[in-house]
């Protein structure tokens, strides 16, 4: 009989989850800074944007240097990995541990493929964010209309 | 026409203002203690040394960082964060070397050592073999 048995608790609890990860989705613009991460769906957050010719993908990764980061692109697919690691322990006592660690791994779905050959990224003051050029046939084209 | 008058004088406007709405959000923090020090880490993407301002008064530690827009006027695919400006205090309670304080900001990482002062220091009492 395994899992079949009815268990309206984990159902409500993921129920809950998925009502409080769509309420982050929606007012995760203002409110994500205050949400604690295990409550985090995903890790890097990340905005999108594009101009004629690029995709932009920017992330916050503060503490990170470029090798700690693994970036890849297949077809439309962008995969950010890393590992953000501890301050090493000494003896003393932690009054507070607000920051994330861990490995983390962050799959993007862009609306078309890109260049994956001609994909950068540049990191600085722990933004990250990558620069992938749109194909020829993604980018806009100006259609001439000539007048008869 | 009295927000016209209010400015008149241009030297009345002590700080440099910024024009567009500005998002504050509460940076995330870590914070050790051992028996010499306090230290603070905190997360804080996207500032840089120039744009942050830290403050020591009465007993209250604040930390203010600016974030310029780092796109201007973009529309957006998808917004996961919004970006802004960043801003913590912190009420430190034991008695601190405030002429010691240091900071240090590395790839969007704060780290702040508070020093104790001498008279808050744990002592070690020494045994003597009687």
């Amino acid at each position: 009989m395994l899992g079949t048995r009815w268990q309206p608790w984990l159902e409500m609890q993921s129920e809950m989850t998925r009502l409080r990860d769509e309420m982050d989705r929606v007012f995760g613009r203002w409110s994500h800074r205050r949400a604690p991460f295990l409550g985090q769906a995903a890790f890097p957050l990340l905005n999108v944007w594009e101009d004629d010719n690029h995709y932009f993908v920017e992330a916050e990764l503060p503490g990170m240097e470029m090798e700690d980061l693994e970036i890849f692109v297949n077809g439309s697919q962008l995969t950010i990995k890393g590992e953000r690691k501890e301050p090493a322990g000494e003896p003393g006592t932690w009054h507070r541990r607000e920051r994330l660690y861990g490995k983390f791994t962050r799959i993007f779905e862009l609306p078309h493929v890109v260049d994956a050959d001609q994909v950068s990224a540049e990191l600085k003051q722990g933004v990250l964010t990558v620069s992938l050029p749109k194909q020829p046939e993604s980018r806009p084209r100006k259609i001439e209309v000539r007048a008869n | 026409m009295s927000e016209i008058s209010k400015v008149k004088n241009p030297s009345d406007v002590a700080t440099v203002e910024r024009t567009e709405q500005v998002l504050t959000f509460t940076p995330r923090f870590d914070i050790w203690e051992n028996d010499d020090e306090l230290i603070l880490y905190g997360d804080l993407p996207g500032v840089s040394a120039e744009n942050l301002e830290i403050r020591f008064e009465e007993k209250q530690l604040s930390i203010h960082g600016r974030v310029d827009a780092r796109q201007g006027g973009v529309q957006y695919l998808y917004a996961e964060y919004g970006v802004g400006d960043f801003f913590r205090t912190f009420a430190i309670g034991e008695a601190m070397d405030a002429s010691k304080i240091a900071a240090e900001l590395k790839n969007g990482v704060l780290t702040v050592h508070l020093p104790k002062s001498e008279a808050v220091k744990p002592k070690r009492i020494e045994v003597r073999q009687a």
